[in-house]
């Protein structure tokens, strides 16, 4: 279902409000304008995939959703209301859980302290063992392969990082929850994990934006695939769309899916009339 | 342990990864710190071999130097610099400085005897008023870094010349204010000890604290289905802990005995290190050192931990400042001139504070305070002139830095940041 003019469609009706609705945001650095436009909505229980080239704004897209960039203008409404996410910690208290593209961890704290970090529990006496046992059991469901919680996360691979970003991402329950490249630096087995947990995420309920490259991973989750390029909507797809019209659409060939879509939806449109 | 439900194949939870070496009792735990130290994570161990070096050598070129009275003494005048040290500790953890630290003690020392002496105001008002400035200039430097992004390097070097200032101008013409020898706080500051019995009581103290809260952590974390460690490690501990302390105290109990006013400096390293190592504050500033905008995107109010970090550092100065006036029975232009600055932060440093930030401990200040007092009492003791002693204290500092920046290397090669 791809439509230029109406991008980010509500497929099919009776599935209530948008977890997150985005209206003509954008977001200028300087003369640079990293996203215009822009329009998207996420249902609960449904994974959107975020696709586009090096450069798209996809991150940007994301940090404006996690409160670390502020839009230029545009709205942003949450379960209906309108917001502004101000800063990291509103998103955070809204729901919005984000695993960024630079993972965002502090490398001289353990993986606990990394996991439990602007939400421990007990502020004036950590309680270090419920949150150690709290770690293990997120690493654990994430079949995560860290030896040990108690080494600075400096001390880990780039995989081994990722997996305690997505951790720390899950511990708050999150209504919206925002993978940047979750896969990137994953081996076969975590891939595979990140995937099956974005399935239990999206069965729970949640809204999922997910952002990749690897379009096998992409059909594989996604409901709808929502693509960005040069900072602006380029198109909605489904996973059954095909695999050349994506590409098209991200890499914006002339003669492309979207266009030939738009013709034939006018086409459509003056036949109906 | 098999029978927890949270362990994993019937390993403990934290155990369960096949490549993990399983450490187990004293040995594993000697292993596991060896492993630390090897790799770059030095913590102490530069300051504790620097003291024992300083004690054989000063010992040996002369013995007053370790006689129990000297070594009250020398305590004695840890405690002032100390403290302001430790106000330094928490703003090196957010990889700052404050280089105002001297002035401001010097100032909140000119308050005190202008507002108590020569206004005649109840010392506990003068007192509140100096520590009250102290918090407020430290807002001062958080404010101008929080919104202008002014260095605090800058910031504070501005400060060190305007407190500096108003110091002169408070004390005017006459120069300096005698504090009368007979008030408490006066005598707090000069001649002021434990009674014996109540440090021998208190020496004991922290290993038993440490043996309870050691046993009890152990105890529910294996009731978590985690690994709680050997009791053995606990109890040698405790043990080498409390061995440790008596002796000290029944060493000094030979002289004049334990300081009050060095006891209330140990008082607040301790509350210091509480804070930092088992408070949400203490992990936001050390989250905050290490990665600032990974801190911020974690939802911590980063300008909050820098606000705190600061008054905290301005306030502890100006308690160093009246407790120096204490100590030195006057408030005058000389006092938090000259070396209290750099002492103050080169304690930190010495002690084991990294520079770069998110690395450190209360008890660096402790340990750095008692180096530098060390060297220069010692030197003091073999008459050599303030020149040297400079020159010494100089050549320690760079040792530090040097041994900060190649254990920072290390890390970094071992992959622990
Ligand atoms: N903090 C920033 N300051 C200036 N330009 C930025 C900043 N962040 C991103 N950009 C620019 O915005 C555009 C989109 O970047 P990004 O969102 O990271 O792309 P993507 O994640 O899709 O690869 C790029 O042109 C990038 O240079
Ligand atoms: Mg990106």
């Amino acid at each position: 279902m791809a439509d230029i003019a109406s991008p980010a469609v509500p497929p099919d009706p009776g599935r209530g409000e948008p977890v997150i609705s985005l209206r003509n945001v954008s977001k200028n650095f300087g003369a640079v304008s990293a996203l215009t436009d822009i329009e998207l909505d996420v249902y609960p229980g449904e994974v959107v995939a975020l696709v586009g080239d090096n450069g798209a704004g996809k991150s940007t897209l994301v940090k404006v959703l996690a409160g670390v960039h502020h839009p230029s203008s545009g709205t942003i409404r949450f379960n209906g209301q309108e917001v502004s996410l101000s800063s990291p910690s509103a998103a955070l208290d809204l729901g919005i859980a984000t695993v960024f593209q630079d993972l965002a961890l502090c490398e001289n704290l353990d993986v606990v302290a990394n996991i439990y970090l602007g939400r421990e529990a007990n502020p004036w006496k950590l309680d270090e063992v419920a949150m150690e046992v709290r770690a293990w059991t997120l690493l654990n469901e994430l079949s995560a392969r860290i030896p040990s919680v108690r080494e600075p996360v400096a001390s880990l691979s780039g995989g081994q990082r990722q997996t305690v970003a997505i951790a720390r991402s899950l511990l708050l329950e999150p209504k919206l929850i925002m993978l940047d490249e979750p896969t990137a630096a994953l081996g076969v087995a975590q891939t595979a994990e990140v995937l099956n947990l974005i399935e239990r995420v999206r069965e729970r309920g949640l809204g999922v934006i997910v952002i990749s490259h690897n379009m096998e991973d992409v059909r594989a989750v996604a409901d709808r695939i929502v693509v960005l390029r040069l900072g602006r909507n380029n198109g909605v797809f489904t996973p059954d769309d095909s695999h050349n019209d994506l590409i098209a659409a991200i890499t914006g060939a002339a003669e492309n899916s979207v266009s030939r879509r738009a013709e034939r939806r006018a086409a459509r449109q003056e036949g109906h009339a | 342990m098999s029978s927890n439900p949270n362990s994993v194949a019937g390993r403990a939870l934290d155990r369960a990864d096949a490549r993990l070496r399983q450490d187990e009792g004293l040995g594993g735990a000697l292993r596991g710190f060896l492993d630390r130290v090897r790799s770059g994570d030095l913590g102490m161990i530069p300051v504790a071999v620097g003291l024992v070096l300083i004690s054989v050598i000063f010992t040996g070129l002369n013995p007053v130097f370790l006689r129990p009275g000297n070594v009250s003494n020398l305590l004695y005048d840890c405690a002032t610099t100390g403290i302001i040290s430790l106000g330094i500790v928490c703003v090196l953890l957010l990889g700052e400085i404050d280089l105002s630290v001297g002035s401001m003690s010097g100032l909140a020392s000119a308050i005190l005897g202008v507002l108590w002496i020569n206004h005649g105001w109840p010392v506990a008002w003068a007192i509140v008023v100096a520590l009250g400035l102290g918090a407020l200039v430290g807002a001062l430097y958080a404010t101008l870094y929080n919104r202008i992004g002014m260095p605090s390097f800058v910031a504070t070097l501005a400060g060190l010349l305007a407190l500096l200032g108003f110091q002169l101008y408070l004390l005017g013409s006459s120069g300096s204010i005698n504090l009368p020898f007979s008030l408490p706080l006066v005598v707090f500051g000069q001649n002021a000890y434990m009674p014996n019995g109540l440090s021998f009581v208190l020496a004991l103290l922290p290993g038993a604290a440490l043996l309870w809260s050691g046993l009890r952590a152990r105890a529910r974390r294996q009731a978590a289905g985690l690994t709680g460690g050997a009791a053995s490690v606990v109890v040698a501990k405790a043990a080498a802990l409390t061995i440790g302390l008596v002796a000290v105290v029944l060493y000094l109990a030979q002289g004049r005995g334990v300081p009050w006013m060095f006891a209330l400096f140990v008082g607040l390293v301790v509350a210091m290190d509480y804070a930092i190592r088992r408070t949400k504050w203490g992990r936001s500033m050390m989250a905050v050192g290490g990665n600032r905008e990974a801190a911020r995107r974690a939802g911590i109010n980063v300008r909050r931990i820098y606000l705190s970090a600061f008054v905290l550092c301005s306030t502890l100065a100006a308690l160093g400042g009246i407790l120096s006036a204490a100590r030195l029975g006057s408030a005058s232009q000389q006092a938090g001139a000259g070396d209290v600055n750099l002492n103050a932060i080169a304690a930190a440093v010495i002690g084991g504070t990294s520079l770069f930030g998110g690395r450190g401990s209360a008890y660096s200040a402790l340990l750095g305070i008692i180096v530098i007092q060390a060297i220069s009492n010692g030197l003091t003791l073999l008459n050599l002139s303030s020149s040297l002693r400079y020159m010494i204290l100089g050549g320690v500092l760079a040792l530090a830095v040097i041994v900060d920046s190649l254990a920072r290397r290390s890390r970094a090669s071992h992959g622990r940041g």
